[in-house]
């Protein structure tokens, strides 16, 4: 047998994050309390080189490496560097959050870079088993994050909540991918997708392993009816934690969704449409409904993620490729918002105290009237209202839902966001219309309180400005699909 | 003078600069500076716009100043800016009463001032945006943005009541303009773009433009507001500040009846004039029965808010019967009633300044500690009762006109608006300025100050101007709305 070395070159950002990885466990050994800062800047100097590695490497064509396993295209690498970025916010937003909690440690640096190798893989994957080990990469990770607290019930009981629902999900999945192998044959995206084209194999075996994994995949969405962990979650896990959960993993799923549904089961596409729709439209009631009752922003606004992921999956279940790029720029959209929206609870806590009622917003116009302005334009970005980004980001789903004629689902959808906007206008009041509560001063760093305002003025400039985003949307979709 | 500069472009981005100049003058120690630099940004806006007029070509019926770029090419979204006769007239109202609102709220308003002047500055711009887009994405855009400054005037600087007023206004609106946002999508699904002059003669069936009405409806019935989405009139008017009062009335309602005539009747003929009973049916119970709403009212700004929905019933008539008469008339109309509810409102604010109530019963007798201010409340109640003479009206009585050819009773239930119109302003008139002083504070009131003299002094050259010679305002229009009128008639089926 004639061992072949594979061309590792589409591969090398994967590669490089994992050597520095490896590298910032072992320094970190040798690091004392006070020099912690030094993973930090590892940490992001990885991100940075990742990021420089994955321009340098990209190209217009479609790669395939190690047999067919994994993919570099344009979309992946448009993805990773969301992610990358997403990723280096998070540590910004949350480096003085987890100082001040004593997580502060070489594990957080690596669980998070561990975890997104995983969201890198899943990305570029195009073979079932690859997608699998980046989901369990990623999710491994992310359960022991969420625990990380160790003297916290609260995150102990999410992590357990986590990791039970989590491998339940991933056991549907694979459960599916199995019916699926049976059926075609292949555990391979494309040949799978060929011999689906060709109807080879059982039709009923096919649909069964599709459900599976629909449902697996709903599960990592965080979609009804498989969203009963989000909210836990995203309450009981440290807020930095949270945010990281809240963001860059979103784009990972989407690449997820795009790699199992569109390349490799879109000839089944009218089996799993009737399933998204369902789902879309269940998440966007009850994500929206039930957000009006809460009064922890954590729990709040994983329920926004739920209505937005509805939101998203509108895109992905118009089936075209139009449809498939206004679901991207939906997603990087959203975790722009998103990132400035935890990234504000952050900044709002300080030693002992988490700003993570809804009430500790109050009167934010008078505590920090620029902070307050931000997150006025985040909310405003989430419930849909120009001119920020979040308008275009409905604009253009529902735009590709209605031109797939789903003119009742659009419907449905834009009443869903009405219900939407009013707990989004909630915190708005009481940032602007109530007197403050509390009266200690906001002690955010520097560095956090600029990329709070990058942040902020990203959403509006995108929201005035949305061609140069939506147009690299449709160039990666029309450059990876064929 | 401005070759270079579009004249459209700056009158919208001007006043949302200098919004963002006051913004940055920071908290209430810098309140003068921020008074003076909103006043200037709101004076260069009205200045910017009167070329708009002067040099509007009132021969011609089509687009005018016009500008386009792209925008959102994915889309095929333009920054397609213009005006003809029925729009332009909207610009210099919206910046005139800005300059208004801006020297009425000068000491008025004590805490954020620089927050409050900025809001009113970027709701200028984003106003002129509505009437000036000619692309639907542009339009929604400037449309809703609106709703965030407004949201915050109700809710910041309003009344007891002001967290429940501003989310029912945000909240009503945003339902009624998302479904038109869904209309606009589904014509860009049918014709492949967003202009609104392309949306003009796209052909549909008959039940594609019923939904696309009634999707339409939804945004404009709401703002325009036509029972029986009124509701949050009512509220939003009693609540807000005297400024958000006056730009509510005054332009916003506007925004509604300008859908109907930008959108509904030339994307839609076939439906409109097949729902056009509807709509009259719609617009008489507004003028009728608020009429008589109107009436009971103990609050003077609830009375005003009434009395705006049944001014605005004539306008949604005026555009249903389809003759140059109805629309011209409606048109004037609501050029003439932003010049009154705006005077209304502020004439009710120079009470509410120095008493604070607006309750009818808290006062009586005010002529006789207020003289001047009393000529001039009484000069506006008239107006609003559409006294020949004031430009309330030349509008009606045209409307008027216009349905008498179409139907004898709508004319004789539409002229019911000029008894109950003149009952319910003359009485509240009767009983808080006239009779004998009522109480002790009413004792010690002061008669309006230079400030306010000014204010309104300049509505009331207003008012009697247009209703002594409205020829200025008709004959920019009349091209227009010819060419608009034509459209309607012709079928897209």
């Amino acid at each position: 047998m004639i061992f072949a070395m594979p061309n590792l070159t589409p591969a090398l950002p994967e590669i490089f994050v994992l050597i520095m990885a490896s590298l910032i466990l072992l320094v970190d050994l040798f690091l004392s309390g006070k020099n912690r800062f030094v993973s930090y800047a590892l940490t992001q100097f990885t991100l940075l080189g990742a990021a420089w590695i994955t321009v340098s490497t990209s190209g217009q064509d479609v790669v395939h490496t190690f047999n067919g396993m994994f993919v570099d295209d344009v979309m992946a690498d448009v993805l990773k560097m969301m992610t990358y970025l997403a990723v280096a916010a998070m540590l910004v937003y949350s480096r003085s959050y987890i100082q001040l909690r004593n997580l502060f440690s070489g594990e957080f640096f690596v669980l998070v870079l561990f975890a997104m190798l995983g969201m890198m893989v899943m990305i570029s994957a195009s073979h079932f088993l690859t997608l699998y080990l980046g989901l369990e990469l990623l999710s491994l990770c992310l359960y022991s994050l969420v625990a990380l607290q160790r003297d916290s019930a609260q995150a102990t009981e999410a992590a357990m909540k986590y990791f039970v629902l989590g491998a339940l999900a991933s056991g549907l999945l694979l459960y599916g991918m199995s019916m699926i192998y049976g059926a075609t044959g292949s555990l391979e995206l494309s040949k799978v997708a060929a011999a689906v084209q060709q109807s080879a194999g059982s039709r009923t075996m096919l649909v069964f392993g599709l459900v599976f994994i629909v449902a697996g995949l709903a599960f990592k969405l965080g979609a009804v009816p498989f969203h009963m962990w989000v909210p836990d979650v995203y309450q009981g896990a440290p807020t930095a934690v949270t945010l990281f959960i809240g963001s860059a993993p979103k784009i990972a799923a989407f690449a997820f969704v795009m790699r199992l549904l569109i390349e490799g089961l879109q000839g089944m596409a009218s089996d799993w449409q009737g399933m998204l729709i369902i789902m879309a439209v269940l998440s966007m009631a009850i994500g929206n409904i039930t957000a009006i009752a809460q009064t922890n922003i954590k729990r709040m606004l994983a329920y926004s993620t739920i209505s937005h992921m509805g939101f998203l999956l509108l895109g992905i279940l118009s089936g075209s490729l139009n449809g498939y790029s206004s679901s991207m720029f939906y997603v990087l959209s959203y975790v722009l918002m998103s990132l400035g929206t935890f990234g504000m609870i952050l900044l709002l806590s300080r030693k002992g105290f988490e700003a993570e009622n809804i009430d500790d917003f109050k009167g934010l116009n008078q505590r920090r009237p620029w902070y307050a302005f931000m997150m006025l334009l985040l909310m405003f970005s989430m419930a849909g209202v120009p001119p920020t980004v979040g308008f275009y980001a409905k604009l253009s789903v529902l735009q590709a839902a209605l031109q797939a004629g789903f003119i009742w689902v659009v419907v449905f959808a834009v009443l869903m966001s009405v219900i939407g906007a009013f707990y989004y206008l909630r915190i708005v009041k009481l940032m602007y219309f109530d007197a403050p509560e509390d009266q200690s001063p906001i002690t955010a760093q520097p560095d956090a309180s600029l990329l709070m305002s990058m942040n902020g003025m990203a959403v509006l400039a995108l929201g005035i400005l949305p061609q140069p985003l939506m147009a690299l949307c449709a160039y990666s979709i029309q450059h990876s699909l064929l | 003078m401005f070759a270079g500069l579009s004249l459209l472009s700056l009158v919208i981005w001007v006043p949302i600069a200098a919004g963002v100049a006051v913004l940055a003058t920071g908290s209430d120690r810098n309140a003068g500076l921020a008074r003076v630099l909103a006043l200037i940004g709101a004076l260069a806006g009205f200045a910017l716009s009167l070329p708009l007029y002067t040099q509007f070509d009132t021969l011609q019926a089509g687009m005018q100043f016009v500008e386009i770029s792209p925008w959102i090419e994915t889309f095929k979204v333009t920054y397609h800016l213009g005006v003809d006769g029925i729009s332009v007239l909207f610009i210099l109202l919206t910046t005139f009463t800005t300059v208004l609102v801006v020297i009425a709220g000068w000491n008025v308003i004590e805490k954020r001032v620089a927050q409050y002047m900025a809001a009113f500055l970027f709701m200028s711009g984003l106003m002129n945006g509505v009437f000036a887009a000619l692309d639907a994405v542009l339009f929604y855009v400037f449309w809703e943005a609106m709703l965030i400054p407004m949201f915050l005037i109700i809710g910041i600087w309003g009344g007891p009541n002001r967290v429940y007023a501003a989310v029912k206004f945000f909240l009503y609106t945003l339902l009624g303009s998302l479904l038109m946002l869904v209309a606009f999508i589904y014509l860009y699904t049918k014709g492949g773009t967003f202009e609104i002059l392309d949306f003009h003669r796209l052909p549909l069936t008959l039940t594609e433009q019923i939904l696309i009405f009634f999707a339409f409806f939804m945004a404009f019935a709401v703002k325009v507001p036509m029972w029986p989405v009124h509701t949050w009139l009512p509220d939003a008017h009693v609540e807000a500040p005297t400024g958000g009062s006056v730009v509510l009335a005054a332009i916003m309602l506007k925004m509604g009846a300008y859908g109907f005539l930008r959108l509904s009747l030339p994307i839609v003929p076939d439906a409109s004039h097949a729902l056009s009973g509807f709509m009259i049916t719609l617009s008489l119970i507004a003028v009728v029965y608020i009429g008589l709403v109107a009436l009971a009212q103990t609050d003077m700004k609830k009375l005003i808010a009434y009395s705006s929905i049944s001014h605005m019933g004539f306008v949604t008539l005026g555009f249903f019967i389809f003759n140059a008469y109805g629309i011209e008339g409606a048109l004037v109309q609501m050029i003439s009633h932003g010049f009154i509810s705006a005077a209304m409102f502020l004439s009710v604010g120079v009470l509410y300044d120095r008493m604070h109530s607006r309750m009818i019963a808290d006062y009586g007798g005010v002529a006789n500690r207020m003289p001047i201010f009393a000529a001039f409340f009484v000069l506006f109640a008239m107006a609003n009762s559409g006294l020949p003479g004031t430009s309330g009206f030349v509008g009606e009585f045209m409307v008027i006109m216009g349905v008498v050819k179409v139907n004898f009773w709508y004319a004789f239930l539409a002229a019911a608006t000029l008894i109950f119109g003149a009952a319910y302003t003359l009485w509240m008139v009767k009983r808080v300025v006239f009779g004998a002083v009522a109480n002790d504070h009413v004792e010690h009131l002061k008669d309006v100050t230079p400030r306010e003299f000014l204010v309104l002094g300049l509505l009331a050259v207003a008012v009697l101007g247009m209703g002594l010679y409205p020829l200025p305002f008709t004959e920019v229009m009349h091209h227009s709305v010819n060419n608009l009128l034509s459209h309607v008639a012709q079928s897209k089926l």
